[in-house]
């Protein structure tokens, strides 16, 4: 186990060196970085001093070592916009991002899961029919029209929860729902059809003929060799939910990281997308990490 | 169903141990299915058809044909203001006129005409998208799978990454560094699907290239393009068209996402997306301007993922979901 571990942490430090460096090749190919990083205001003085400060002048390896080194001190430089250390912004809005990225996950797991289950017990019946139409839908719907009509019906016709903004548990209710929805449906249709995939095999059959009654035979026999395909879809879609915060919290005015993102790039505040970035990927690497992880205890098989 | 002259030359123990990947399972059924089609009449595939799928092919062409004749259909110019008639409601609703079916925006634009000129843009970005990126996908994943080696584990470590990030960051990223427009767009669109075709070809292409007929032509002489383009390629291409409209779903997706954070297509061109963020503003007062691009959106979407699921069983009765 430790030594899948072992690999599995490489791999994610692959990666992420993977990003970093792609972040570095791509500020360089877009002309100046020095020019990039302060803006199209700034004096040639100013500009002089920066290249001598990062030390832009130097040869190109020269540069990238010193690059990986200020990355690895947490050093991104000063956003352009508010003069500020980049990574101290990005830390002023973490906090809201987590919140309404866990509550998101919780949303989606504690209703996706249940109504794939549900769906795969009474298979072909109007409750699956009806599920899995929902959860079809749920998947098509681009993420920020489902955010509109939950306004729509919430706010403007019925007059139930706040339509923007952070601060009490309402305001959270739409925009931790409108990102849910995507995930939900995923996790509805994955666990269905990889539960009605093990109910099929011969274990299951012996289960039954032993005389387990239905709710005892899909508990103890088949829920944790459904679940290894659901916790890899799960951890598929992690990316595509950081991706979704951006649009969420845009759509709810959400104090988070994904405004900050959608107005650094609208004002191309590359301090500050260069960290993003950086910390999407170490998000993303992280949670796979974990879904590896939950894998490798679900299914002894893998742990190689 | 006959695969060439059996390669009775190559030792058929060493084939039968490695031709047992999933992709290759996947192709033989491919092979089966082929066979039993072959015994029935051309227009077998009819009867798969069910009502739902009708209707969505009858959707996806409805929409292809607005975007191709959107000038002829739509009843305005979609980018003409009116500023007299601003805001107007639908005509099915109250206070709504027959001059604009679907009401009219802040700026008094003809709604309709820019739903139907919408279609014109995201379908434009999405076909060339996906063919771009099927393109290179498709290359990159037939000589990784082919070659092997460095070049193969080069190119599987960066589609691993790719796969791996929120591709909406690396979109944003690439157009906060080279600027928003049509051709960025469709970059960007080959890019977001690019990593996988390259993934699912190569599995395919490592399956294929060990079956006999690739097998008996090698020992045949022929060179690694010929065996590329003229047996495997034809051999694979049925799960690949498969993998191509399930990205274009993606794309559609992508293209409205961008264009809704203000990113995408620039104002005043219609976009689906972008009408949408502006219905955003009105939408106490004025609730058509950003549900009805909404809605066209969805039902492209529903369209396009049900009709390739329908696809999916014609092509490749081996990936039917139960």
């Amino acid at each position: 186990m430790a030594r899948f571990i072992l690999g599995r942490v490489a791999r994610g430090l692959v990666t992420l060196w993977i990003v970093v460096t792609s972040v570095f090749v791509v500020l360089r190919l877009s002309g100046d970085p020095a020019q990039a990083m302060l803006g199209p205001e700034a004096s040639p003085e100013a500009i002089e001093a920066f290249r001598l400060r990062y030390g832009l002048n130097d040869p190109i390896p020269v540069q990238y070592m010193h690059y990986i080194g200020n990355v690895l001190q947490g050093d991104f430089g000063t956003s352009l916009q508010s003069h500020r250390p980049a990574s101290e912004l990005f830390l002023s809005r973490v906090v809201a991002t987590m919140e309404l990225g866990i509550v998101a996950v919780i949303l989606a797991v504690a209703i996706g899961i249940p109504l794939g289950i549900l769906a795969a017990i009474h298979r072909n019946s109007i409750i699956d029919r009806f599920a899995m139409g929902l959860a079809f839908v749920g998947q098509s719907a681009p993420n920020f029209f489902v955010g509109i009509m939950l306004i729509l019906l919430l706010s403007l016709r019925f007059n139930l929860l706040p339509s923007s903004g952070r601060g009490s548990w309402q305001q959270l209710v739409m925009p931790a729902m409108t990102l849910a929805t995507g995930l939900l449906a995923i996790l509805a249709r994955m666990s269905r059809s990889s539960l009605l995939e093990v109910i099929r095999q011969d274990y299951v059959r012996t289960a039954r003929s032993k005389g387990l009654s239905n709710r005892r035979v899909i508990i103890g026999h088949c829920l944790r060799n459904a679940a290894i395909p659901v916790v890899t879809i799960f951890g598929m879609s992690i990316g595509a939910l950081v991706g979704g915060a951006a649009i969420t919290e845009t759509v709810f005015a959400w104090p988070g990281v994904g405004r900050l993102t959608v107005n650094a790039i609208a004002n191309r505040d590359y301090p500050v997308i260069q960290l993003i970035v950086i910390a999407v990927a170490a998000t993303v690497v992280i949670a796979n990490l974990a879904v590896d992880i939950t894998y490798g205890l679900l299914d002894p098989r893998i742990r190689r | 169903m006959s695969s060439g002259p059996t390669a009775s030359a190559t030792s058929p123990k060493s084939v039968s141990a490695r031709a047992l990947g999933d992709a290759s399972t996947a192709r033989r059924a491919l092979g089966e299915a082929a066979a039993e089609n072959h015994g029935r009449s051309r227009w077998w595939w009819l009867r798969t058809l069910s009502p739902l799928t009708v209707t969505c092919l009858a959707i996806l062409i409805a929409f292809v044909l607005c975007g191709v004749f959107a000038d002829l259909l739509a009843p305005y110019d979609p980018t003409a203001n009116d500023l007299r008639a601003r805001l107007q409601a639908p005509a099915f609703s109250e206070g709504g006129s027959t001059a604009h079916l679907l009401g009219t925006d802040q700026l008094g634009r003809d709604l309709l005409s820019r739903v139907i000129h919408g279609a014109r843009v995201s379908l434009t970005i999405s076909f060339l998208g996906m063919l771009l990126g099927a393109l290179v996908g498709v290359l990159s994943g037939l000589v990784a799978g082919f070659v092997r080696g460095l070049v193969d584990d080069g190119l599987m470590l960066l589609v691993d990454v790719i796969i791996a990030l929120p591709f909406l960051v690396i979109a944003l990223s690439i157009i906060s560094v080279f600027g928003t427009g049509l051709t960025i767009l469709v970059v960007v669109a080959a890019f977001s699907g690019w990593a996988s075709y390259t993934r699912v070809a190569r599995g395919l292409v490592l399956g294929a290239r060990e079956e006999q007929y690739v097998l008996a032509s090698r020992a045949l002489g022929a060179g690694p393009g010929r065996l590329i383009f003229r047996h495997i390629l034809p051999n694979i291409v049925a799960p690949l068209i498969v993998l191509a409209t399930f990205q274009l779903t993606s794309i559609i997706l992508l293209e409205a996402s961008l264009s809704f954070l203000g990113f995408g297509i620039q104002p005043p061109t219609a976009s689906w997306g972008l009408m949408v963020s502006e219905g955003r503003e009105y939408l106490n007062t004025a609730w058509w301007i950003g549900v009805f691009p909404g809605i066209a959106l969805m039902f492209i979407t529903i369209s396009v993922s049900l009709a390739g699921d329908w696809l999916r069983d014609v092509l490749d009765p081996s990936l039917r979901s139960r």
